[in-house]
């Protein structure tokens, strides 16, 4: 048995929990029904009334929200509550140009950063650790939220954001941190670093890291875990739902339990949309309990996993998600940022570029890659150097922009893109993230 | 006048080049000059050949072309040829992106081609100082 940040709610009966969630979810739906037109029409659309709602076991006559339906709502559509009660906003990429951009309320954000709390002290943590951030701080929830996190742990927290390797490893070194967290690509790299700095897994004092963001496997697990000298841990959560914390691992280190006093969670097929049995692989649908500003319900996250319900030896009761295996779109995660090919395909027809186009990626020195291979028009082409790699230059510049992420652009003749059976094979991934 | 110039975009990695004049050897066209701007990713093959019109013909069809016009000026084979006919783009304002020189015979002299940005303003300067020019007329058959 190990520690909780809110052992009562953490170690609750099934029954509980259930009776918390049946209770939640009649408010929560009444909410969304009655501030969220964009919602309200939905579930209008459906002909669902927020009085056919009593309990969880209700959830599935309510209508999906996706993505698409983020983009749509772009920015106050889903927004539950008057812009005055909101205290935050945090944003992530949205499949074409509009990001995702998500509100919070006081209540909203405490919610969130118990989340995190609940998952530093599950490896651990407490107010005698020093907890250094390094996700990145800003519209990205990676920081704020194990920022936040870490506050209510009452842990030393040391606000580094993400980079500078340099002095991550100084303030490492001469402040002790204990817990370690960041996407489990800069943990590796920072793991390196020390190595080649001549450091010893056993001099620096970290016991623990938590990682998340990005799909990592068992056997990155182990590296990172014998490079650091630590236990490595994965979190998962997402913006439109909060942000990391949604799920977190325990010391049993064989899934994540999802916080269900705070989030509901169904497992659908992809394609029917159809709930599946306990147990099942696919996507993974959540709907916001208690959210004030950005209720969200039976939100698809596009992530392939299975629940377990099997008793864990940590104690906790929450049901426990598998690390995503896979996406039922085509969202890549690159350097913990996620990129969809149609925002690429945007910004070549926005910069005047023939959609046609492959994307590369590959994990060198573990850290991601991104390059773009873009066949070139005859009047993108100047007989002149300077001018045709200032066009290749704007053209990253565009898709810095549009990503977040800066990929390297390789403008190349026409026809010169692999096409398999006439159908140009648009995004080549290989890294190897799934077990 | 000037003369027509095709330049061809080639990946810079091995048996790219190398088609590219295959195809035209191939096909009976003569390299009259030529020169490569070469990046890591990419090159620029520039080409004066005895027919531009069916070289372009032939590139088009599996490259990305471009035509331009440039100055094939003829270099007197004494000191400060050179320098006299840039001097005389230069105090004129007119910018040289880039050159190179070729020969084809002994009889035919040398010749220095000038990418410009006013090609116009460029010819007729070098016309009035009596500097000689090529046109395309002058390497269809040498």
């Amino acid at each position: 048995m190990g520690n909780y940040f809110q052992p009562e709610i953490e170690t609750a009966s099934r029954e509980e929990i259930l009776s918390i969630q049946n209770e939640k979810i009649v408010k929560q739906v009444k909410h969304a029904y009655e501030n969220v037109k964009y919602y309200r029409d939905l579930m209008d659309e459906k002909g669902v009334k927020p009085e056919d709602i009593k309990g969880v076991d209700d959830i599935k006559k309510l209508p999906f929200l996706s993505k698409a339906d983020l983009r749509e709502a772009y920015p106050y559509g889903l927004l539950g509550t008057d812009l005055k009660n909101c205290v935050r906003i945090q944003s992530t990429s949205g499949t074409t140009g509009k990001r995702v951009v998500a509100f919070y309320t006081q209540h909203d954000i405490d919610l969130w950063e118990e989340c995190c709390a609940r998952a530093i002290v599950a490896v651990g943590g407490s107010n005698e650790d020093v907890v250094q951030v390094c996700y990145g701080y800003g519209l990205f929830t990676g920081g704020a939220g194990i920022h936040g996190g870490s506050h209510k742990v009452g842990s030393l927290t040391l606000p580094m954001s993400s980079g500078n390797t340099e002095r991550q490893i100084q303030f490492m070194m001469d402040l002790g941190s204990t817990i370690l967290c960041c996407t489990p690509s800069y943990a590796a790299y920072i793991g390196e670093t020390l190595a080649e700095r001549g450091y010893k897994p056993e001099d620096n004092k970290l016991k623990a890291g938590i990682f998340g963001a990005e799909p990592w496997t068992e056997e990155m697990r182990r590296s990172i875990e014998q490079s650091l000298g630590i236990k490595a841990y994965d979190i998962y959560g997402l913006t439109e739902i909060s942000g990391p914390g949604v799920a977190f691992e325990c010391e049993a280190q064989n899934g994540m339990h999802i916080n269900e006093d705070h989030f509901y969670v169904e497992v659908i097929d992809p394609e029917t949309g159809e709930v599946l049995p306990e147990g099942s692989k696919g996507e993974l649908v959540f709907t916001s309990l208690d959210k004030e500003a950005f209720p969200l319900i039976r939100y698809r996250t596009r992530d392939i996993c299975v629940l377990s319900r099997e008793k864990c030896s940590c104690g906790r009761t929450h049901v426990k998600m598998t690390k995503p295996m896979g996406r039922s779109d085509d969202m890549m995660i690159i350097r913990g940022v996620n990129v969809f090919p149609s925002q690429i395909e945007t910004v070549l027809l926005n910069e005047g570029y023939t959609p046609n186009y492959q994307i590369v990626v590959d994990r060198v020195n573990n850290s991601d890659t991104l390059d773009i291979y873009v066949e070139l028009a005859p009047d993108q082409f100047s007989d002149i150097v300077s001018v045709t790699q200032k066009r290749e230059k704007k053209l990253e510049s565009a898709m810095r922009t549009m990503l977040g992420i800066g990929p390297r652009i390789h403008l190349v003749p026409p026809k010169t893109i692999t096409r398999s059976e006439g159908k140009a094979v648009r995004v080549i991934d290989n890294r190897k993230l799934h077990d | 006048m000037a003369i027509h110039q095709i330049s061809v975009f080639v990946q810079n990695k091995p048996g790219k080049l190398v088609g590219i004049i295959e195809e035209l050897a191939n096909k009976g066209i003569n390299i009259r000059a030529s020169s490569i701007a070469d990046t890591a990713e990419f090159g620029i093959f520039r080409l004066i050949t005895n027919d531009f019109d069916k070289t372009r013909e032939i590139l088009s069809e599996n490259n990305v072309t471009n035509v331009t016009k440039v100055i094939a000026a003829k270099m007197e084979d004494k000191p400060g040829a050179l320098y006299r006919v840039v001097d005389i783009l230069s105090e004129a304002g007119i910018n040289i992106e880039y050159m190179y020189a070729f020969t084809a015979s002994e009889t035919f002299g040398a010749y220095v081609v000038f990418r410009v940005d006013d090609v116009d303003a460029a010819q007729k300067l070098l016309d009035e100082k009596g500097i000689s020019t090529l046109n395309d007329e002058d390497i269809l058959d040498m």
